[in-house]
């Protein structure tokens, strides 16, 4: 398949794994920040490949796993109202809560639609509006969820329906931002990241302004890095030829999707519908200014105050270590629940529930490595 | 700049086993194989269930049979390549034929929601017609029930089987064994992205066909050149991944795959790209797995060349000690990695 089958040569990327072993003289420690790319990196192997010396940390770029569980709860009671249609991305729909407003034994989506809720599948936020449109006696609601990528796609169907009066749409918005992540990282005590990998894809939409101050406050090589083996391959490659030639700039392996200023008309929209407020990360804590919430003027939009939710609070409470996880300070196979109490029929924590999360990618292509999960594995 | 104000290191409380039944149940993954391996095998047990075969091999005053049955709850019930009616018929033929026996008799259950157009209904019928016809089976019992309207979804078909197993090859999952070459009869992932495509309204440059097909043919022409066939298993929804990972259970081996090897026509592998989907999880209406001996590998996938749907049959991996039910690939950068059984639903409802 063009522009995919090049970027995965098994040859092209053996001549990769040659030489960043010609370079590398010590260990180094390398955060990929996107969880596409953890789930790129462990479904190829492509640690595997890597000099014993080499250390990648998966980083916390897995909207699905950071999206805070009061905001799953918010989800779970809007979907369980009768004159609802909640609207979301398919991953959502496993994220366990901590409440079961439908009755039904699972805390989750899922659950909720099992027991009578009207849960749909969209693929285009704009699917969301249309169902509104076509449904004016009843609310529709979208869960916008992601990084800097999916704002404007989230952003748009809002900017739509205030445009034409669709008054029965509205969004529940969980939004971050990498950035502020990144900081939050490289100001911990425990941080042993020395080097990352930025995401492409949220690049592709804010460009990689923002992070050349990050990497001369905090002397660490930011990489932009597309998805595919070779995009990760080669962006380990700048990344440790930065680190063994002691540089700390910001290169862009991406180049065939992201510009250094990024696509501007997105950015503009974006800014019209969002601003940029304090959130919570699930597994990690509340970063300031680190999220997207709706701007005054889409108030109206937000599902929170529509459906009177914007007071609720929920606890978390488990022996889930995913911030030591989404920190890179741990590997998932270092915690006592992975792949036992904890899996993805029955996570503890959000890592594991989505395919993008370092644990389920963990569980889903690594469990061969440990004898005692493969036991619990042929039990089926 | 980010300021961490706090980091709580905690995560939710686990979830409890689901009380409700979850679409997830009927998906042909992991939910599905714990319904049975919970409620229903402990519940029936018997010598034929417990081969945990596409179908049941029964002998009876010394006739050696196969009896099945599918139930098919296809939306949209029109896709691309076939609708619900070719698959009723299909489905099980093809079950039958994975137990090596010759297709027979069918039996057919209509389930019809009230209100639906008549001329639906005659499509469907005419679509059974045609693929029995061609299959060369009869249908010759059946029923028809009307349920009110919101409480069906058009139409659902439950369809059974009865095959004659004129051999004495003995086709199960038991009879695999480490050193067995894996043939796959074709592309995977066209039924499942077909269905897709026409369910979400999405668009492809070529409109993908669903690869739906009776697969008697190929399956008795492996018999006919007394190939000997340890198991064979058709495809379906939890596509390659489940079918593998269900015989590797059943048998308490490993099947080890190249990745290389597993042909995904373009189209299928774009728009998996675009979707985020994994070909290895889509469903399949006509594919099969054949497992051999080594030494009947290359015969068995020259005869299978020869038959039209399966005529892009490829060699795809071997069975190898343990870790028993444990399926692994070999990816196309050479590193090896689990291939496992999907937890929940990829495509909700395709058959």
């Amino acid at each position: 398949m063009k522009y995919v089958d090049e970027y995965r040569d098994p040859e092209a990327a053996q001549q990769y794994v040659t030489a960043i072993r010609g370079l590398v003289t010590r260990p180094w420690t390398i955060m990929e920040i996107c969880g596409g790319q953890t789930h790129s990196i462990v479904k190829y192997g492509i640690d595997e490949l890597l000099p014993k010396q080499i250390t990648l940390a998966h980083g916390p770029g897995c909207p699905v796993c950071v999206t805070p569980v009061e905001v799953i709860d918010k989800a779970l009671q809007i979907a369980a109202q009768p004159n609802v249609i909640f609207c979301s991305f398919g991953d959502m729909l496993r994220v366990p809560g901590s409440i079961n407003p439908a009755n039904s034994s699972g805390s989750d989506l899922l659950s909720v639609k099992a027991a009578g809720g009207d849960v749909h599948i969209v693929y285009s936020p704009m699917d969301a509006v249309k169902i509104a449109q076509q449904n004016p006696d009843k609310q529709v609601v979208f869960f916008a969820v992601g990084f800097e990528t999916t704002a404007p796609a989230n952003a748009m169907p809002v900017h739509y329906a205030k445009q034409n009066g669709v008054t029965n749409y509205s969004v529940l918005v969980s939004h971050v931002l990498v950035p502020p992540a990144m900081e939050a990282i490289l100001s911990s005590p425990t941080n042993c990241v020395q080097g990352f990998l930025a995401a492409g894809h949220v690049c592709t939409v804010m460009g990689y302004t923002e992070y050349e101050p990050i990497a001369m406050k905090y002397r660490v090589p930011i990489v932009v890095t597309g998805f595919e083996p070779l995009d990760l391959l080669q962006g380990i490659y700048m990344c440790i030829l930065q680190l063994e030639q002691g540089r700390c700039g910001v290169e862009n392996q991406y180049a065939r999707a992201v510009r250094r200023e990024g696509n501007r008309p997105a950015q503009e929209l974006v800014a019209k519908v969002f601003r940029v407020v304090n959130r919570k990360w699930r597994g990690i804590g509340e970063i300031s200014q680190s999220g997207l919430g709706l701007a005054a003027n889409y108030a109206d939009f937000d599902a929170e105050l529509r459906f009177g939710l914007s007071q609720y609070t929920a606890q978390e409470d488990s022996e889930c270590i995913s911030g030591l996880i989404m920190q890179g300070a741990k590997k998932p196979e270092e915690c006592t629940a992975y792949g036992n109490r904890c899996t993805p029929d029955h996570p503890l924590g959000a890592p594991m529930v989505s395919s993008e999360g370092a644990c389920a990618a963990y569980y889903r292509y690594r469990r061969l490595r440990n004898k005692n999960l493969v036991e619990v594995s042929s039990r089926g | 700049m980010g300021e961490v104000k706090e980091f709580r290191l905690q995560c939710p409380v686990p979830l409890n086993d689901t009380d409700h039944v979850q679409l997830a149940h009927g998906g042909g993954g992991r939910r599905m194989h714990e319904l049975l391996e919970g409620l229903l095998l402990p519940n029936f047990s018997n010598e034929a269930l417990l081969e945990r075969h596409d179908g049941a091999t029964l002998t009876i005053s010394g006739a050696k049979l196969a009896f099945t049955t599918d139930s098919y709850v296809v939306r949209p019930l029109f896709f691309p390549g076939g609708d619900i009616g070719t698959l009723a018929i299909n489905g099980t033929v093809n079950d039958l034929a994975m137990c090596g026996a010759r297709p027979l008799y069918l039996s057919s259950a209509l389930i019809l929601e009230e209100g639906l157009p008549m001329e639906t209904l005659r499509r469907v019928v005419e679509s059974m017609r045609l693929s029995a016809a061609s299959a060369n089976v009869q249908l010759v019992t059946g029923d028809t029930k009307v349920v009110d309207k919101g409480k069906g979804d058009g139409i659902f078909i439950n369809t059974a089987g009865i095959g004659v197993i004129e051999h004495d090859i003995s086709i199960s999952p038991k009879n695999v064994r480490p050193g067995d070459a894996i043939l796959l009869s074709g592309d995977i992932g066209r039924h499942g992205i077909a269905i897709m495509a026409v369910r979400e309204g999405l668009s492809f440059e070529n409109a993908i066909e669903s690869d739906c097909a009776t697969l008697w043919e190929p399956v008795k022409a492996l018999l006919d050149a007394c190939v000997e066939i340890h198991c064979l298993r058709d495809l379906t929804r939890g596509g390659l991944s489940s079918g593998l990972i269900e015989i590797a259970e059943a048998a308490g081996v490993r099947c080890a795959v190249n990745e290389a090897d597993i042909r995904v026509r373009e189209e299928v592998a774009g728009a998996c790209e675009i979707l985020g989907l994994d070909p290895l999880y889509l469903a399949n209406e006509g594919r099969f797995v054949a497992f051999v001996p080594e030494h009947e590998a290359e015969r068995a996938v020259d005869i299978l060349r020869n038959v039209d749907v399966s005529s892009q049959a490829t060699r795809i991996g071997r069975v190898v000690d343990g870790p028993a039910g444990l399926v692994t690939l070999k990816t196309q950068l050479g590193t090896e990695r689990i291939v496992d059984m999907l937890g929940g639903e990829q495509l909700p409802r395709i058959c």
